[in-house]
C-alpha cells in the first residue's frame, strides 16, 4: 500500500494501480468516455485528465499509476477548462439529434455535455458523414455517432476473442471497420453495444421500442443455455424493449446473442393464448391448418376434460400407464410441482424431462 | 450426469463459472463452448489471457480450437481411446499424482494394466489423431496444477456415454484434478434449467434430491410429506417413454414445454409412438409440432411472464422474475398443475412459488439454507444447508460422500452404426451459435431467423469434390431412418468422411436420421453417430 493525496484527501491505495482506479475505490469523480474497467486503458478521450504536483501538464488519470505521496487534483478551473475543450471538440463532429437518438438518457456523451454545458457549436465545421450501409440484423451502427473511443475494438478482440473490427484509417477519416473493409465476420453478441458510451452501436430491435427513462427494470435469469447468466429486462408497457446485462453481474455484464437478442418470441403473435381441443383423430390425413385441428376452449372446460381423462385411464389400465415430461424451461417449482403431481396424484414415477437430449 | 454421480457422489459442476479464470489448463471434449456456452467461453478466453494452456478435442474445428493449443480432431464416437490414451501417456511419462491416488481413490493398479494397450500410436489408428498431438495434449493436461475438464452432449449422446464420462472422471483423478478450486470435471447444462429440473427429480428413479426411489427411508419420508401412498419402483426415461407408447403399454401423455419431435431421435418413430397414445396433453408456449399431436393444447407463461428459480450448470439457484403479462390466457404452469390437481382430488395449495421452494428445501437439506429473501441480491450455490450458509463454489474440498472413488476401466467400443457402402458417411448433430434446441423460441426472433434461419449441413471439401457438390447446393441425407433435404455448407470445419447437421430446424430435422440407440444403463441416445450417404438433389 502506498499512502497518495487526491483532491486533498490522503489516502492508501494498493501499489501499481491507476491513479483512476484509486479515485474511484475512494468514490471521487473523474469524467471518462475511453475507459472500461474490464478493459486495456488506452488514454484516447482525455477527458480524465488530472494535475499531479511536479508534472508540467495534466496527465489521464486512466494510465497513469500512482506513486508514494503523490498529490492529485482531480478538478481545478483549468482541468475543466480542456474539459470542456474537449467535449465542444467530440461534439462539434457528432449529429445534434440526441431528440431522435435511440440512447438518450442513458448515453454517456450527453450527460457530460449536459454537466459541462457544451453543445458543441463552437468549432462548428465539417462533419464526417456516413451511409448506414449496412445488412446485418442484429447491430445498428451509426458511425457518425461514434467519438472512437475504442471501446467496441476491445471488447471484441479481447473479451470475446473474435477482432471483428478495428481502427481504420488516420486523422479525421479514422472509422471503426472490419478488416479491409470486408464483409463482417462477427458472433453478434453485443457486447460492443453494452460498453458503447454513445448511440453509436445500439440493437435494431429496440429502434423506437422506448428509452431509457420509459422503460421498467427487471432483473432475472436468461431463458437459454444453462450458464445462466444475470440479466436486465427492460419493459416498454407489456412489451420487451430490450435486454440489457449489469456489469455488476456475475456475468459481468457480458451475454451472447440469443441471450442479448433472442427475447421477442415473448411478444410473439404465434404465443398459444387459449386452451385448444382437438376436433380431428391424429395420424394420416391429419389437417394442416390449425383451425381444422383444433377448436378453442375455456379453461374450465380444458382442465376438465385433462382430469376427467386421465383419472378414467388411470382406472382402466394403472396409473403406469400414464407418463409425465417435464421441460428444463420451466422453473425449480414447476418443475417440482409437476413431478409431485405425477407421483402423488396419477401414481407414477414416470416422470422425465430433457437432461438426455 | 448419472455417470458422474456414480462416480463422485454429485452429478453437477464440481467448479464455478468463475473459477475458470485461475485454471492452468483447461480441457474441452465434446462441446462446442464458444457457440453453446458463449458466456463460458468468454471465461476461458480470460483464462488464456492469463496463462492457460487449453486442448479441444472434438471432430469438428469448433471456433474454440482458435484458442487451443492442440486441437485433437478425431473421428466421432472414439472419445473413450483418446481419453484412455491421454491417460496412458500421463502414467507412462509418471504425470499423476501419487498422493491423490493413494488418499482418495481405489482400482488403480487394475485400471492400469486395462489402459497398457491404449499406447499413442494404438490410439492414433482408432481416432485418426497423431500420436505426438496425444502426447502434447496429455503433457498440458497432466502437468497443470489446477486443471479443468469441460463436456457436454459431445461425451453424453453416444451408446457408451457413461463409459465415456468414467473414462474423463480416470482422467482427473489420475491427476489430482478435483476437489480444489479452479480444478475439477464440469458438464455443462445445455437448458437453462436443466439443473433445476434433475434436482427437483423430474427423474423416473429419485425423488427430490436424488433421494432413491424404492428405499424403505425415502419412501416413508415422501410418503409422510405428502400424505399420500406413493409407488416404490422406478418408471420410464422419456426414450422408454417413446417405446412405451408405441408398443401401446403406454396410454397417456401429459407433456410441460417439451417438443420431443424435433428433439428426440428417429423423429418418424415419435411420430408414430404419439400418435397411438389414448390421450395426449401438451402445456406450451408455441403450437410446437408435438403439441399439434395433442388432445388438448394448455397455453403457458414464457419464462419472462412468472416468479421462480432456475439453477444453473453451476448448482446456483437464481431468481427469476416476471418482467411482463402473458399474452390472453394463458398462465403459469405452476396454477395449472394445482387446478389439475384438485380436480383429480389431490389439492395442492400453495399461494406463492416461494412456498413450493420452502416444501422442497424441509425435504432435500442442501438447499434448505435457500430462500427467497437470500436470492434477492445473488444466486446461491448447493449444498447450502442453513440460512448461514454462503454456499458451495467447489464440491469435494473435504473428500468424497462416498469414500474413496474408485478408478473404472473402460474398454473401447465403437458407435451402435458404423460406416458401410450404402452409408458411408458419419453424420453428427448438435447446435449453433444462433438458434437453440428445437427452435420453439429462437425461430420466432426475426433477427436471429434473418441471419439463420436456413437449415444447412457441414460438408468437407474432399467429400464435396468427390460427390461433385457445390457449395449451397441442396442435397439429400439419407440415413436407415429417414431422409432430409438441405443445402451444402463446404467447410473445412468437418474432417472428410464426417457431416454435420444443426438440430435446430424442424423442416430438415437432423433427428429423422439420428439413431434411437440408448446406452445400456443411463438411456440417453446417441444423437452424435450415425452413418449416412449423401446424394445430390436434381434439379427437376
Amino acid at each position: 500500500m502506498v499512502q497518495i493525496t487526491i483532491d486533498g484527501k490522503k489516502i492508501d491505495v494498493p501499489e501499481g494501480i491507476t491513479i483512476l482506479e484509486a479515485a474511484r475505490r475512494n468514490g471521487i469523480y473523474i469524467p471518462t468516455l475511453c475507459f472500461h474497467p474490464r478493459l486495456t486503458y488506452f488514454g484516447g478521450c482525455r477527458l480524465c485528465i488530472v494535475e499531479v504536483k511536479g508534472f508540467l501538464r495534466p496527465v489521464t488519470a486512466c494510465t497513469t499509476t500512482v506513486n508514494k505521496d503523490m498529490e492529485v487534483n482531480t478538478s481545478t478551473a483549468e482541468l475543466e477548462e480542456l474539459r470542456k475543450l474537449i467535449l465542444e471538440l467530440i461534439l462539434s463532429d457528432h449529429p445534434h439529434d440526441c431528440m431522435l437518438c435511440e440512447k438518450a438518457g442513458a448515453c454517456t456523451l450527453q450527460e457530460l455535455a449536459y454537466t459541462y454545458g457544451v453543445d458543441g457549436f463552437q468549432f462548428a465545421g465539417e462533419r464526417r458523414r456516413y451511409s448506414k450501409r449496412d445488412g446485418n440484423p442484429f447491430i445498428e451502427r451509426d458511425l457518425e455517432k461514434c467519438i472512437l473511443c475504442g471501446r467496441c475494438v476491445k471488447v471484441c478482440r479481447e473479451i470475446q476473442g473474435v477482432e471483428a473490427i478495428d481502427f481504420g484509417y488516420r486523422g479525421f477519416k479514422a472509422k471503426i471497420c472490419t478488416n479491409f473493409e470486408e464483409d463482417l465476420d462477427c458472433e453478434f453478441c453485443g457486447q460492443c453495444v453494452q460498453v458503447c458510451p454513445t448511440g453509436a452501436l445500439t440493437g435494431k430491435l429496440w429502434a423506437r421500442k422506448g428509452r431509457q427513462m420509459s422503460l421498467r427494470e427487471v432483473e432475472t435469469v436468461c431463458p437459454y443455455c444453462g450458464t445462466g447468466c444475470n440479466i436486465t429486462v427492460h419493459v416498454n408497457r407489456n412489451e420487451i424493449a430490450k435486454v440489457t446485462a449489469r456489469e455488476d453481474s456475475w456475468n459481468e455484464g457480458w451475454l451472447c446473442v440469443k441471450g442479448r437478442f433472442g427475447y421477442r418470441f415473448a411478444n410473439s403473435p404465434e404465443r398459444l393464448t387459449v386452451p385448444l381441443i382437438r376436433k380431428v383423430p391424429r395420424g394420416e390425413g391429419a389437417p394442416e391448418k390449425v383451425e381444422d385441428l383444433f377448436r378453442e376452449a375455456t379453461w374450465e372446460e380444458a382442465l376438465d376434460l385433462v382430469a376427467s381423462r386421465l383419472l378414467e385411464i388411470k382406472e382402466a389400465h394403472g396409473p403406469d400407464s400414464i407418463a409425465g415430461l417435464s421441460s428444463a424451461r420451466c422453473t425449480n417449482e414447476e418443475n417440482y410441482l409437476f413431478q409431485k403431481f405425477i407421483r402423488a396424484v396419477v401414481g407414477t414415477n414416470n416422470v422425465d424431462h430433457c437432461a438426455r437430449l | 450426469m448419472a455417470g458422474l454421480a456414480a462416480i463422485f457422489g454429485s452429478g453437477a459442476m464440481t467448479n464455478s463459472i468463475r473459477e475458470i479464470e485461475g485454471m492452468d489448463a483447461i480441457f474441452i471434449i465434446g462441446s462446442n463452448t464458444k457457440e453453446s456456452h458463449p458466456v463460458i467461453a468468454n471465461r476461458m478466453i480470460k483464462a488464456l489471457h492469463r496463462g492457460a494452456r487449453i486442448v479441444v478435442a472434438d471432430p469438428r474445428s469448433v471456433p474454440m480450437t482458435r484458442f487451443a493449443e492442440v486441437h485433437l480432431k478425431m473421428r466421432p464416437g472414439t472419445d473413450v481411446a483418446l481419453l484412455n490414451g491421454m491417460a496412458h501417456v500421463i502414467v507412462k511419462e509418471g504425470l499423476m499424482n501419487r498422493e491423490f491416488i493413494e488418499a482418495a481413490t481405489e482400482g488403480f493398479e487394475e485400471w492400469k494394466r486395462s489402459i497398457e494397450e491404449f499406447t499413442p500410436e494404438e490410439v492414433e489408428r482408432i481416432t485418426g489423431v497423431s500420436r505426438d498431438d496425444i502426447i502434447r495434449a496429455a503433457r498440458i493436461y497432466g502437468e497443470a496444477r489446477n486443471a479443468g475438464i469441460f463436456y457436454t452432449m459431445g461425451i453424453t449422446q453416444h451408446t457408451c456415454g457413461l463409459d465415456n464420462v468414467k473414462a474423463i472422471a480416470n482422467l482427473a483423478i489420475l491427476t489430482g484434478n478435483i476437489g480444489r478450486e479452479s480444478t475439477g470435471v464440469n458438464p455443462l447444462r445445455g437448458q437453462n434449467n436443466v439443473q433445476g429440473a434433475s434436482d427437483a427429480a423430474c427423474l423416473p428413479n429419485v425423488f427430490p434430491g436424488y433421494q432413491k426411489v424404492g428405499l424403505p427411508e425415502v419412501q416413508k419420508k415422501f410418503e409422510e410429506a405428502w400424505g399420500v401412498k406413493l409407488p416404490d419402483s422406478p418408471g420410464l426415461t422419456s426414450t422408454e417413454m417413446i417405446i412405451a407408447a408405441f408398443e401401446k403399454r403406454l396410454k397417456a401423455m401429459y407433456i410441460m414445454g417439451e417438443n420431443p419431435v424435433v428433439t428426440d431421435p428417429n423423429a418418424h418413430h415419435t411420430v408414430k409412438a404419439l400418435e397411438t397414445l389414448d390421450f395426449l396433453v401438451v402445456q406450451d408456449i408455441f403450437l410446437t409440432d408435438t403439441a399439434r399431436l395433442a388432445d388438448v393444447v394448455l397455453p403457458a407463461a414464457s419464462a419472462f411472464e412468472k416468479e421462480g428459480t432456475f439453477t444453473n450448470t453451476e448448482r446456483k439457484v437464481q431468481r427469476v422474475r416476471k418482467a411482463i403479462d402473458s399474452p390472453g390466457q394463458a398462465r403459469d404452469d405452476l396454477s395449472i398443475i394445482m387446478e389439475l390437481s384438485r380436480r383429480m382430488g389431490y389439492p395442492m395449495e400453495y399461494s406463492s412459488p416461494r412456498d413450493v421452494l420452502r416444501e422442497w428445501g424441509e425435504l432435500w437439506p442442501p438447499i434448505q439454507g435457500i430462500t427467497y429473501e437470500r436470492l434477492e441480491e445473488e444466486g446461491l450455490q448447493w449444498p447450502c444447508p442453513d440460512e448461514s450458509h454462503p454456499g458451495t463454489p467447489y464440491l469435494y474440498k473435504d473428500g468424497f460422500p462416498k469414500g474413496k472413488v474408485p478408478f473404472s476401466p473402460v474398454s473401447f467400443n465403437p458407435p451402435a452404426e458404423t460406416t458401410d457402402e450404402d452409408y458411408p458417411l458419419v453424420l453428427t448433430t448438435g447446435r449453433n451459435l444462433f438458434q437453440y434446441h428445437s427452435g420453439t423460441m429462437t425461430r420466432q426472433v426475426e433477427p436471429i431467423e434473418a441471419h439463420c434461419g436456413t437449415p444447412y449441413v457441414e460438408i468437407s471439401p474432399g467429400d464435396s469434390r468427390r460427390l461433385r457438390i457445390r457449395d449451397g447446393a441442396a442435397i439429400r441425407i439419407v440415413s436407415r431412418r429417414g431422409a432430409v433435404t438441405v443445402s451444402a455448407r463446404i467447410t473445412e470445419r468437418v474432417a472428410e468422411g464426417t457431416v454435420f447437421l444443426p438440430m435446430h430446424y424442424r423442416e430438415a430435422a437432423a433427428n429423422l436420421l439420428t439413431n434411437d440407440a440408448l446406452d445400456a444403463s443411463v438411456k440417453i441416445p446417441e444423437l452424435k453417430v450415425c452413418a449416412v450417404r449423401v446424394e445430390p438433389v436434381k434439379r427437376r
